[in-house]
């Protein structure tokens, strides 16, 4: 017994260690550079030296991006078309920020870790230390308030939070207040839980500005939701182009580039309209970041290169999204006017909360947000 | 001789160890390593030092208010599934053994044991979804709402029939031999000495089922507990279960460094399975008694 006992744990164990014997290659030298440090362009030279390092490569892991979120299915296929030489490996697309870092961590080493992340702000501003600061071509055009000074992590698109909302089952909401009638029983989502979902997040914080509070008091936006349950009003399924098409969700808070694409996709087979509240708008913004320890340095880099040209700029923006570019491609003439001015109208002022405020809300959420929806 | 036969003995033990050796191997490197880093990440804090707080976070009320509901959701669904699952035995054993009603219901019970999470939670919206097929039905033939209400689907309260439509079959396959361990001489020799139904239910047939009977709700109580997917698939706000507390703690992309929370829960989840799971075999060794 003592020694088949032994044995098993001496199997174990060599079938442990033949497990955790994993490739770890250490970051190819392209031309002489060291793609894992370079900060910006200038370290490789042209971009044509650093889509060579790339394309030496041959490979970019990219993580966490839904193929019909701000367009993404376009911009991976327009990235694929331009260098062909370049594979894109797609990872869990309907994964939330948190689960790229713990990719990231877990995989740490192996080539199929990510080179590039997605992530919400909250996120972002969390796990500076996965990061590598990098500045792409365009840096100066992106504002200030949108990106950390070394390039550590970088707004990339963002929008207003916005309902979205099917004509043909409920009349058209005005103001957030309308949506405590009784023609909206049993029918208004959001797009996930607060306490885990950037965007359901977003949507607590629009209802507060919107409700007498703010973004340093997220209580009025409990609140709201609380009177939406009792009314019986407040729908708690995940919403997804599928319930929208079923007519499952007819009224849906979430980002409205979003939204916008809930319409196009379902075009022809179930109406859906967008509306940004006036008042005070509830924005916020993704972001970029390049893992410190990406197996494919200079792809990820140049991935980055392709997001903040005119053109992966321009991709976003097809998808409903606001490139962090805007201002600055529209002053130079080269933002797609079409797509640009078809955007849902803007509220009089925007309020984006501090890192601080989203702390502070999210906390209070956690405490409050089960018991208020119960 | 009798060495000879000692030594072969012993040689069958040694050769029937080996032979669990892949599957204990795969225990190990699939169940207990994973459970115990898992619980393991309870007691660490996110710098990886060793810490109780993150334990003591399991009387945070919000907590305690998950673990109430886990609990009587999981009670709920095993007494209802048991009774009823119980009762469709007892209508089993009119039925001959081999013949083709028995074998469906004991094929498709196997099937539905098992029929849960993501496909489970889409039958139901199919079905009694808002737009589904039983629901349109009976507001467009009878005016009836299904969700006057509110939509309690999406709610605890809509987990209730889902877990129901799996606990049932389990209890059929879980119970049966049971049942059928119950010897007709035992009937005779209560006729024979005077007894009716009654005194058969009352002194035999009661006290040779309990066990298995209570031994049946504990798994089924310990089935609801632990059940993930198909609450994941239908209940998006709020995480009133304890499972859905762990994928937030996991995942939360808005409440940060709260991964070791899951380690916590995941003990506390540990310690009650442990609890049940150790009812439930004491009971079985109990129940054996009268199935030889």
């Amino acid at each position: 017994m003592k020694r088949t006992l032994t044995l098993t744990l001496a199997a174990a164990a060599a079938l442990t260690l033949a497990l955790s014997a994993c490739s770890s290659a250490p970051a190819p030298v392209a031309g002489g550079v060291d793609a894992a440090t370079a900060t910006s362009l200038t370290a490789f030279g042209e971009l044509a030296d650093l889509e060579a390092a790339a394309e030496a490569e041959g490979t970019l892991n990219v993580i966490a991006l839904p193929r019909d979120w701000a367009n993404y299915g376009a911009i991976l296929d327009a990235f694929s078309a331009k260098y062909p030489d370049i594979t894109i490996n797609e990872a869990s697309p309907d994964g939330s920020s948190a689960e790229e870092i713990a990719a990231a961590k877990n995989l740490q080493g192996q080539d199929t870790a990510p080179d590039v992340f997605d992530l919400g702000l909250a996120v972002a501003a969390a796990n500076t230390d996965m990061f590598a600061p990098y500045q792409v071509a365009t840096w100066s055009e992106i504002p200030d308030a949108l990106k950390e000074a070394s390039g550590l992590y970088t707004g990339d698109y963002g929008g207003y939070m916005a309902v979205g909302y099917d004509p043909d089952a409920v009349p058209a909401p005005e103001k957030l207040s309308d949506l405590l009638g009784s023609d909206y029983k049993g029918k208004v989502a959001i797009n996930g839980d607060p306490t885990q979902a950037g965007a359901a997040f977003a949507a607590v914080g629009l209802a507060s500005v919107q409700n007498g509070g703010s973004v340093d008091d997220f209580q009025p936006g409990i609140d709201f939701f609380s009177d939406l349950n009792e009314a019986g009003n407040f729908l708690k399924v995940d919403p997804t182009p599928a319930t929208i098409a079923s007519g499952e969700t007819p009224v849906v808070f979430d980002w409205d580039y979003l939204n916008v694409s809930y319409g196009t996709q379902l075009e022809g087979q179930r109406n859906w309209k967008v509306v940004v509240f006036p008042g005070t708008g509830y924005a916020g913004y993704y972001n970029q970041a390049v893992s410190k320890d990406a197996p494919h340095p200079a792809a990820a880099r140049l991935w980055q290169e392709f997001l903040y040209s005119d053109e992966g700029q321009n991709l976003w923006l097809a998808g409903g999204a606001r490139p962090a570019r805007a201002e600055a491609m529209e002053t130079a003439g080269t933002i797609d006017t079409a797509l640009f001015d078809a955007l849902p109208q803007t509220p009089e002022t925007t309020v984006v909360p501090t890192e601080a405020q989203a702390a502070a809300a999210a906390t209070l959420l956690g405490e409050k947000w089960a018991a208020a929806v119960q | 001789m009798k060495s000879g036969r000692q030594l072969s003995s012993s040689f069958r033990a040694t050769a029937a160890a080996l032979g669990l050796l892949p599957f204990a191997v795969y225990v190990l490197l699939f169940l207990a390593v994973p459970t115990l880093i898992a619980v393991g990440s309870g007691f660490v804090d996110t710098n990886g030092e060793f810490t109780l707080a993150t334990v003591a976070a399991l009387g945070d009320p919000v907590v305690l208010a998950t673990f109430a509901s886990s609990f009587w959701l999981s009670a709920l669904t095993a007494i209802v599934g048991a009774v009823v699952g119980a009762i469709a035995c007892y209508a089993l054993l009119g039925l001959r053994p081999d013949g083709p009603l028995r074998v469906m219901v004991d094929s498709l019970s196997g099937v539905l044991a098992q029929f849960g999470g993501v496909m489970l939670a889409f039958a139901f919206v199919a079905t009694i979804g808002i737009q589904g097929m039983i629901t349109v039905y009976l507001r467009d033939t009878f005016g009836v709402n299904l969700f006057e209400n509110g939509v309690w689907l999406y709610e605890t309260p809509g987990l209730i029939l889902p877990y129901i439509y799996f606990q049932v079959p389990l209890m059929i396959i879980t119970f049966m031999p049971a049942l059928q361990s119950l010897k007709p001489q035992w009937a005779e020799a209560n006729a024979t000495l005077g007894g009716g139904t009654r005194s058969y239910w009352l002194h035999i047939a009661f006290p040779v089922l309990a066990p298995s009977f209570l031994g049946s709700l504990l798994l089924l109580f310990a089935n609801a507990f632990s059940s993930y997917a198909t609450a994941a698939a239908l209940v998006s706000q709020g995480s009133q279960i304890v499972p859905l507390q762990i994928r937030a703690a996991l995942t939360s992309e808005t409440l940060l460094g709260r991964s070791n929370l899951a380690g916590a829960l995941a003990l506390g989840m540990i310690v009650v399975m442990a609890i049940v799971m150790t009812g439930y075999s004491l009971l079985q060794s109990r129940a054996a008694r009268w199935q030889r």
